[in-house]
């Protein structure tokens, strides 16, 4: 648990892109000379070289353990009367940068567990992926290309900010089809006559965030499976 | 004893109309139709008792000034070229044939507006084609899809300016351009294109509302000044000439300062494009009547429904003709308009003048099963 803990917690790769625009510090990683991968710890100073791995190697589980315990090998040395978590959660020692972390919200005392520990920031983060996701949505909705349509036609020119796609009323028996169909099938069959394209297989991230947009436009309607 | 329907009622007395007049002779199809609206004039003529619902003339009334006619109409064609969909040239090419096939003919077909999908030249031109084919002279109106791309430069080559008025056997009839919009592209250093994508879609908040403008609007006041009040007067609009859903523009922003221009007059009537649907409404002396699409039905707002609308059923996705289609307007010798939602695929809905003119407690269409969500 000791040694797993960290490695969960600390191992970030060097190859992490960084948003364009993000102002927060970076943790520029020396680049090894063989073209190596260089593993970075989230103290914002330490990094090692894996000799013999090249970034986008697979890693087996025991490199990388080994990865993460001379990671914190060396952050040890460097910090040797220091608690790990407790300077993560403190914001980092003589001016580190490894992130400050808020308390937790609500009774985190009595009832502490990981899953419960959330804070403001980390629902923002959450909200933010959410709705990019149901961003994503909207532009395919909106876009014949998109949706590998060949008709010119999108979702939104028959329901515009998603009207009249009804998903709290999935799943349903849809007479047309003569059997029970969720919102996917129903939008798999729009997709593959009026807009004339092929289906999304069910996993099809574009499938997803179709479901995503379509879903967030109904929110607080009531569930109401097999509504006709 | 099992209810029905309005509509049921109307086949009802049709079918035995007809039947009563086979007894004359064998007649074809084509030969009833043709005898049809002669026998109910005869009928009608020798004081006969004739199916109320289904006369095809309406006798004048003798205090009345207008002779009693019937126009058609095809609207909301939004077309592609062949090449990109060939669906929407196939539900035009059905509006025309349909309003071909009306015997007697109307005195006139009314195009309401978006002819084409992205104002292109190649797509304003495939509409002509195929409007030509009418029999009946047609009276065009433009919608914004037609509009935004060269900003109206073609299609006034083909149908000429988008504001007219016109007199018809005692109705003043006035087209409107109601689908100006303030300059929102300048700002946003958008290209035509852009501007007629952004204008094309519906539920984007980047497009100004609609408007008639100040000039529409003080060129309207002038057509009206002669115009006595008792004349009975028709306008049609590409947007309906009121507020009813701004995110959508199912809406003309000066809507109201119109509806005072037309408020001297005793009897108007709006017949007005873009929102696909069956929605009626009326505001003060003013009955409103939207037109059905060719291409593909839409739903209605989640808000701001006038109450009158009887709302026409869900449409069926399976079946891309459900919820489309094209109709007529019967123009009363009280100058009063009754409007056919002639909806392929399902039975017509005849919406009277006097439903909307009772507020809705007389002749009441026939009510949804399936409401929008």
């Amino acid at each position: 648990m000791r040694l797993l803990g960290p490695f969960a917690f600390a191992l970030c790769l060097a190859a992490a892109p960084a948003a364009a625009e993000d102002p927060l510090p970076r943790h520029d990683v020396p680049l090894s000379k063989q073209g190596n991968l260089v593993v970075a710890l989230c103290d914002g100073e330490t990094s090692i070289e894996v000799p013999g791995v090249k970034p986008g190697d697979a890693l087996t589980r025991e490199q990388g353990q080994k990865i993460a315990d001379a990671l914190m090998k060396e952050w040890r040395q460097k910090h040797p009367n220091a608690e790990w978590v407790t300077v993560a959660q403190e914001g980092g020692q003589e001016g580190g940068t490894a992130v400050s972390v808020p308390e937790p919200r609500g009774a985190a005392a009595d009832q502490y567990q990981t899953y419960g520990a959330f804070t403001e920031r980390d629902q923002q983060i959450w909200k933010e992926s959410t709705d990019r996701l149901v961003a994503e949505g909207k532009r395919i909705f909106h876009d014949a290309k998109a949706l590998g349509g060949t008709a010119a036609i999108s979702c939104d020119m028959c329901h515009p900010d998603g009207s009249n796609t009804h998903p709290e009323t999935y799943p349903k028996f849809q007479t047309q089809l003569g059997r029970v169909a969720l919102l996917r099938d129903m939008i798999n069959w729009c997709i593959e006559n009026p807009v004339r394209g092929k289906p999304f297989p069910d996993d099809d991230p574009r499938l997803k965030a179709l479901e995503a947009y379509i879903l967030a436009q109904r929110k607080g309607v009531a569930l109401e499976y097999g509504k006709h | 004893m099992a209810h029905k329907s309005i509509e049921t009622k109307y086949y009802e007395e049709r079918t035995s109309f007809f039947e009563d007049l086979k007894i004359v002779g064998a007649l074809s199809r084509r030969g009833f139709l043709q005898i049809a609206g002669v026998s109910a004039g005869i009928a009608a003529a020798k004081g006969l008792i004739v199916p109320q619902s289904f006369q095809l003339i309406e006798i004048a009334h003798a205090e009345s000034s207008v002779e009693p006619f019937t126009v058609a109409y095809v609207s909301d064609t939004h077309l592609y070229t062949r090449n990109v969909n060939d669906r929407f040239i196939r539900s035009a090419v059905k509006a025309v044939e349909d309003v071909n096939a009306l015997d007697p003919q109307p005195d006139f077909v009314l195009f309401g507006g978006d002819l084409a999908q992205l104002g292109r030249r190649e797509e304003l031109d495939l509409g002509a084609q195929i409007l030509k084919n009418l029999k009946a002279p047609v009276k065009m109106m433009v919608g914004e899809h037609d509009w935004f791309l060269d900003m109206g430069a073609h299609w006034q080559e083909l149908f000429g300016p988008p504001q007219y008025s016109f007199d018809h056997k005692g109705v003043h009839f006035v087209t409107l351009m109601s689908v100006n919009e303030k300059d929102f592209w300048t700002p946003r250093g958008m290209t035509a294109e852009e501007r007629m994508q952004t204008v094309a879609g519906l539920d984007n908040g980047v497009q100004s509302r609609f408007e008639v403008g100040p000039d529409g609007r003080s060129w309207l006041e002038k057509d009206l000044a002669a115009i006595d009040k008792s004349t009975p007067v028709v306008i049609f609009s590409h947007s309906p000439l009121y507020k009813y859903y701004r995110n959508w523009n199912f809406w003309t922003e000066d809507a109201d300062e119109v509806q005072s221009i037309l408020k001297k007059f005793d009897n108007v009537s709006v017949i007005h494009g873009h929102t696909h649907q069956l929605l009626l409404n009326r505001i003060g002396n003013i009955n409103f009547y939207g037109l059905l699409s060719t291409a593909w039905p839409w739903p209605y707002a989640p808000e701001g429904l006038p109450k009158l609308t009887v709302q026409m059923n869900r449409a069926d996705p399976f079946n891309g003709f459900d919820g489309c289609g094209a109709g007529q307007l019967n123009v009363l010798a009280s100058g009063m308009v009754d409007k056919i939602y002639n909806l392929w695929n399902r039975n017509p809905v005849t919406v009277r003048a006097s439903y909307l003119t009772s507020g809705g407690t007389e002749d009441q269409p026939p009510a949804t099963t399936l409401s929008s969500y």
